[in-house]
C-alpha cells in the first residue's frame, strides 16, 4: 500500500498488466521514450520494450485504426491520445470498426482495446486542451467509456478495462492527475466496467457526479452538511456508458431530490440521459425538478476564465440549495 | 555541389507479362504450376459469372445496392493467390472474387447484400475481415494486423486492398506511414480502376503514378498491369515474400478498369464515354489468361465451355442455398447480439421491450 497520484496509479495498473499478460502493449506519441507527456507510461519502455511500448507517428486516428488491428489478431492495446481534444480523428475508427467488429462479423472478431486520453479544464492549457466530450463516445454503440475520480479507481477500472473484451474509452480527468493522492494497494485490483459507486450516504438530497467534477461535488456536500445540515447522498458514476441506472433511480426514491454535476456542454450531456432514466424509473418519487450543473453550451475559454465555465462548489450548493428550497 | 538529384532507395517499375493478346514474356512469367493456374482461371470466370448475376438479381429488385468486380478479376485474384490460408485478408468493399477465393460461400454475399447482417459473418478460425465501406479506414488494420504477426513470431502476412480513390484518404497515408516505420508484414493493393464514382484518376491525384507514393514511405512500390494476372501475381508473390521474410511492406498499384458501375446505385454515363469503357474491352483481364493457357495446351474451347456450365450450376446452386437461409432467418432480435460479449441490463430492456412489439 502506497499512497499514489492518479499518474502513479494508473502507470501502476499498466506495469502490473504488462507484467502479468504479454498481450498488452501500450502505444502513442511520446509514451516510449519520453514517458508521455504526463508521464503516464514512464518506464514502461525501460521494463518492456521498444516491441511492447510503442512510440508512434503523429497521427491519432492511425494510433487508433493500428491498435485495432492489433487488438483483432489478439493482442490487448492500451492506446494514449495525447489529449481528448486530438481524438476526434480517432473517433471515426472507433466508431466505424472498433465498436462494430464484434457485431458485424457474428463474434468472430473482437476489439479488446483501451484508448486512454487526458480529458478536462483546469491545467491552464492552450485552446483545444481543456474539453469534456464524453457523450460522443457515450453515444455510440458498442463502446464503453469510463471515467475514473480518483488514484485508487482509477487504477482499477484500468485493468477491468484492459480485461475487458470490448473497446474502452478511458477517460483521464487531468486536472486530478496530481492534485491529490490515495492509498492503492500493492496487490491488484479491479472494479466492474458498468458500476457507479455511492461515495457519501445521505437522505436530503442524491447528487450524481463523475471525473473531475467529484471533489468540487464532495466540496460541496460537506458544505451544505456544514453549513445547512443537509445530508446528500454522492454518487460517482464511473462508467458513463453501459450507465448503470440501478444505484441512482433507487437513491433517488430515497431522496426524491437530483442534481447531477457534469464539466461537459449542457445541452445533449450525460445529464440528460441521467435524469431521462430518473424520470422514466423514479418519476413518482420526485419531489423538486431534477436539476443540472454543468458546464456552458460555449467552448471552454482559455485558461483565465475556464473557472467561469467549470461547476465550482458555489454553482454546486446553491443549485443544491434551490431544489431542496423548491416546493410544488 | 548545392543542388544535386537525391537518389532514393527505391525505383518505381511497371510490371507486365502477358500483353493486351495474352502473348506471355517468358522471361518475366512466374513460375505457378498448371493446376494452379486452371485454378486461377476458374475462379476469374466464376468472379465475373457471380458478378453478372448478382446484377441482374440487383435490377429485379432480389438484392440491394452492391459493388460488381467486371474487369477487375485479375487484379485481385492474381493477388490472393499468393495468401497461404493463416495470412489475413482485409478487403475493402469491390473484392468480392478475392472474398470467395478465399473461401466466403457465395450464399453469404448475396445474404448480405440482400440485407441480411449474417451473412457479413466470418466463422471462426477465418482470417478475413469483413467488407469495410468507410474508405481507405481498414488499411490500418492490416498495419495492426501485421505489427501483431511480428510480435507474435508468426511468418504471417496481411493484404489489405483499397481503390485509386482511397488513396486521397488520410487513414492509407497513416497506414502507409506506419508499416514503414514498424516494418509490418503488410501488403497494400491498390486496384487503380480509374474511377471514384465519379471523379477520374487524373482528378484524384495530380501523382504520376499511385505506385510513387510508396517512395515517400520508405517502402517498396511497384505498378503492374492489373488486368495481368500474371503480372499481379508475380508482383503480389515478390510482396508476400519479402513480408513473410521480415523485410517489411510493399506497395502495389493494380492499374484495372472499372467496366461496370461504382455500385448498382451509379450511372456512369454521367461522367464518361461508351469510347473509353470500349477501349478497356480490349484488354480484358480473362480473355488473355484464357488465351495463354491455351498457348499452354492447358484450356480449350471445349473445356472453358464445360467449365462454363459448371459454374452455371455452382451459382444456381448458392442463389438456391441463399433463397433457403433467408426464409430460415426469421429471429429478428440479432441486433441485439454482439453489441458486447455480455449485454449490459439497458440493452436487455431494449431487447425485451422489442419482443413484446413483436408478439402483440
Amino acid at each position: 500500500m502506497a499512497k499514489l497520484t492518479m499518474v502513479q496509479a494508473i502507470n501502476l495498473a499498466l506495469h502490473q498488466e504488462m507484467k502479468k499478460d504479454e498481450d498488452v502493449v501500450v502505444l502513442g506519441e511520446d509514451v516510449g521514450v519520453d514517458g508521455g507527456v504526463f508521464r503516464v507510461t514512464d518506464g514502461l519502455i525501460d521494463e518492456f520494450g521498444e516491441e511492447r511500448v510503442m512510440d508512434t507517428p503523429l497521427a491519432e486516428s492511425g494510433i487508433a485504426g493500428f491498435a485495432i488491428g492489433m487488438a483483432l489478431y489478439g493482442l490487448k492495446p492500451v492506446a494514449e491520445i495525447q489529449f481528448s481534444g486530438f481524438a476526434y480523428i480517432a473517433f471515426h475508427q472507433m466508431e466505424a470498426h472498433a465498436a462494430r467488429l464484434r457485431g458485424r462479423s457474428g463474434g468472430r472478431f473482437t476489439v479488446p482495446m483501451v484508448l486512454r486520453m487526458p480529458y478536462g479544464g483546469g491545467v491552464r492549457a492552450l485552446e483545444h486542451h481543456s474539453e469534456s466530450r464524453e457523450a460522443y463516445w457515450a453515444h455510440t454503440p458498442g463502446l464503453k467509456t469510463v471515467i475514473p475520480s480518483t488514484p485508487r479507481n482509477a487504477r482499477s477500472l484500468l485493468v477491468s478495462a484492459i480485461r475487458d473484451p470490448d473497446p474502452v474509452i478511458f477517460y483521464e480527468p487531468k486536472a486530478s492527475y496530481r492534485a491529490f493522492k490515495e492509498e492503492v494497494p500493492d496487490e491488484e485490483e479491479t472494479f466492474p466496467i458498468g458500476e457507479s459507486q455511492i461515495v457519501r450516504e445521505g437522505d436530503d438530497l442524491t447528487v450524481i457526479a463523475y471525473g473531475a467534477m467529484m471533489r468540487p461535488t464532495l466540496e460541496a456536500a460537506d458544505k451544505l452538511k456544514e453549513d445547512d445540515g443537509i445530508d446528500c447522498e454522492v454518487i460517482d458514476l464511473l462508467t458513463i456508458s453501459p450507465l448503470d441506472d440501478a444505484k441512482f433511480t433507487k437513491s433517488a426514491q430515497k431522496t426524491g431530490r437530483i442534481l447531477v454535476v457534469h464539466e461537459a456542454p449542457r445541452s445533449f450531456g450525460p445529464g440528460a440521459e441521467i435524469i431521462t432514466r430518473l424520470v422514466e424509473k423514479s418519476f413518482v418519487y420526485l419531489e423538486a425538478p431534477v436539476r443540472r450543473v454543468t458546464g456552458y453550451d460555449v467552448v471552454i475559454p482559455l485558461y483565465q476564465r475556464e473557472f467561469d465555465y467549470l461547476p465550482g462548489v458555489d454553482r454546486i450548493v446553491s443549485a443544491a440549495r434551490e431544489t431542496l428550497d423548491f416546493k410544488a | 555541389m548545392p543542388r544535386k538529384k537525391i537518389d532514393l532507395k527505391y525505383d518505381i517499375d511497371y510490371l507486365s507479362i502477358l500483353d493486351k493478346d495474352g502473348e506471355v514474356d517468358s522471361d518475366l512469367e512466374p513460375d505457378i504450376d498448371d493446376d494452379r493456374l486452371l485454378d486461377l482461371h476458374r475462379a476469374m470466370l466464376l468472379g465475373r459469372r457471380f458478378d453478372e448475376r448478382m446484377l441482374k438479381l440487383q435490377r429485379s429488385g432480389k438484392i440491394g445496392t452492391f459493388a460488381p468486380i467486371h474487369g477487375q478479376e485479375a487484379s485481385q485474384l492474381g493477388a490472393v493467390a499468393c495468401l497461404e490460408e493463416e495470412d489475413w485478408l482485409v478487403p475493402s468493399f469491390r473484392e468480392t472474387a478475392a472474398e470467395i477465393w478465399r473461401g466466403k460461400a457465395m450464399e453469404n454475399v448475396l445474404l448480405a447484400y440482400a440485407g441480411f447482417n449474417e451473412g457479413a459473418h466470418v466463422p471462426k478460425g477465418v482470417n478475413n475481415l469483413p467488407v469495410s465501406v468507410p474508405v481507405g479506414t481498414q488499411a490500418l488494420h492490416a498495419v495492426g494486423i501485421g505489427y501483431a504477426m511480428k510480435l507474435k513470431g508468426k511468418k504471417e502476412v496481411a493484404m489489405v486492398f483499397f481503390g485509386d480513390g482511397a488513396t486521397s484518404e488520410g487513414d492509407v497515408h497513416e497506414a502507409m506511414n506506419f508499416a514503414g516505420v514498424f516494418q509490418t508484414p503488410t501488403v497494400f493493393i491498390c486496384q487503380n480502376n480509374h474511377w471514384a464514382i465519379s471523379i477520374k484518376r487524373s482528378h484524384q491525384t495530380r501523382s504520376e503514378t499511385i505506385a510513387q507514393k510508396a517512395l515517400a514511405y520508405g517502402m517498396p512500390g511497384i505498378q503492374a498491369d492489373g488486368n495481368d494476372a500474371l503480372a499481379v501475381y508475380a508482383a503480389a508473390k515478390e510482396a508476400v515474400d519479402r513480408a513473410r521474410a521480415g523485410d517489411g511492406p510493399t506497395f502495389i498499384e493494380c492499374v484495372t478498369y472499372r467496366m461496370s458501375v461504382h455500385t448498382t446505385a451509379d450511372d456512369p454515363k454521367r461522367y464518361r464515354s461508351d469510347e473509353e469503357v470500349e477501349k478497356w474491352k480490349e484488354r480484358d483481364p480473362i480473355d488473355r489468361f484464357q488465351k495463354y493457357l491455351k498457348d499452354k495446351d492447358l484450356l480449350s474451347d471445349d473445356a472453358i465451355e464445360a467449365l462454363e456450365s459448371e459454374i452455371k450450376d455452382e451459382i444456381k446452386a448458392a442463389v438456391k442455398g441463399w433463397e433457403k437461409r433467408m426464409a430460415e432467418l426469421t429471429d429478428k432480435t440479432g441486433m441485439f447480439d454482439n453489441v458486447f460479449a455480455e449485454m449490459p441490463p439497458y440493452l436487455a430492456e431494449q431487447k425485451e421491450a422489442f419482443e413484446k412489439t413483436l408478439s402483440s
